[in-house]
């Protein structure tokens, strides 16, 4: 990188960064949020930000802008995340993840009985991801969404869209079928998409 | 011939696993002519994407100090 492109660039550290209270405040408040909506145990979320954060303090690393920085400080949240879920499978309680699959019937309401999508139903175009991503508002949204599913399923959920566990490593964690994991991932996946398109795609109706 | 329920558990699994070849090709027939399932597909690859997005800490982002 030349001399001028490293005076234009904006460049954070982050020890710097944290000496800006507004910055970490922020920070913390959205590291908090992602952990809490992942374990429900406050206590042990704030273990793991601050954790995250010591570790991320230690590193010499420099960033182009704050977004990258978080970014980073993310990644190492998530593997503070990951080694917690191996290390204890109280996370998801079996029984009640149990309860919440049983209803099998509760999104047949979208099809008719040959099992085609009621017209009403049928699902809409999204648009440009990109897009989307760029408001603010939707964040808010997508959580909102993510509280609104069944406790248990949306855990299964965030292991293995947030963290990035396979199928089969959570399967194995819950001692669930495979079949029965598919099951529970396809049914976040429906109660989700349904939350967005009528609180996000679709707010008039 | 799959109808749409069964398409959007094949859907959500192609998310887990490799469909297999007998599995590909009535559900590639069907998303051919069914424009719900193949919004339903561009939703899922959506949701998977916006977790993607949301796990890195995209969201709330600050403008840069000046």
């Amino acid at each position: 990188m030349s001399v001028a492109n490293n005076l234009s660039a904006r460049v954070d550290d982050l020890p710097q960064s944290l000496r800006d209270e507004k910055f970490l405040a922020q920070l913390h408040h959205d590291m908090l949020r992602f952990v809490e909506l992942q374990l429900q145990d406050r206590v042990t979320a704030e273990d793991l930000v601050q954790e995250a954060l010591v570790a991320a303090m230690s590193g010499q690393e420099h960033f182009s802008g704050r977004a990258a920085l978080k970014t980073w400080v993310f990644a190492i949240l998530k593997n503070k995340i990951a080694d917690y879920l191996r290390q204890r499978q109280r996370v998801v309680d079996i029984a009640s993840l149990a309860r919440e699959t049983d209803d099998e019937a509760d999104f047949d309401i979208l099809f008719d009985h040959r099992g085609f999508w009621m017209p009403e139903d049928r699902p809409d175009r999204w648009g440009d991801p990109e897009a989307v991503f760029a408001q603010q508002q939707f964040w808010t949204i997508f959580e909102i969404c993510l509280t609104q599913l069944p406790e248990n399923t949306a855990r299964v959920f965030m292991m293995r869209e947030f963290i990035g566990f396979d199928t089969s490593e959570i399967c194995q964690e819950l001692s669930i079928t495979t079949s029965n994991c598919h099951v529970i991932l396809h049914r976040a996946r429906m109660g989700l998409r349904l939350c967005l398109e009528k609180r996000w795609f679709a707010p008039e109706d | 011939m799959l109808n749409c329920k069964q398409v959007t558990r094949l859907l959500s699994e192609a998310q887990e696993r490799d469909l297999q070849f007998k599995e590909k090709i009535p559900l590639k027939l069907h998303l051919m002519m069914c424009a719900g399932c193949d919004n339903f597909r561009k939703q899922i690859d959506f949701l998977r994407q916006a977790c993607y997005e949301y796990a890195k800490g995209k969201p709330k982002s600050w403008p840069d100090p000046s």
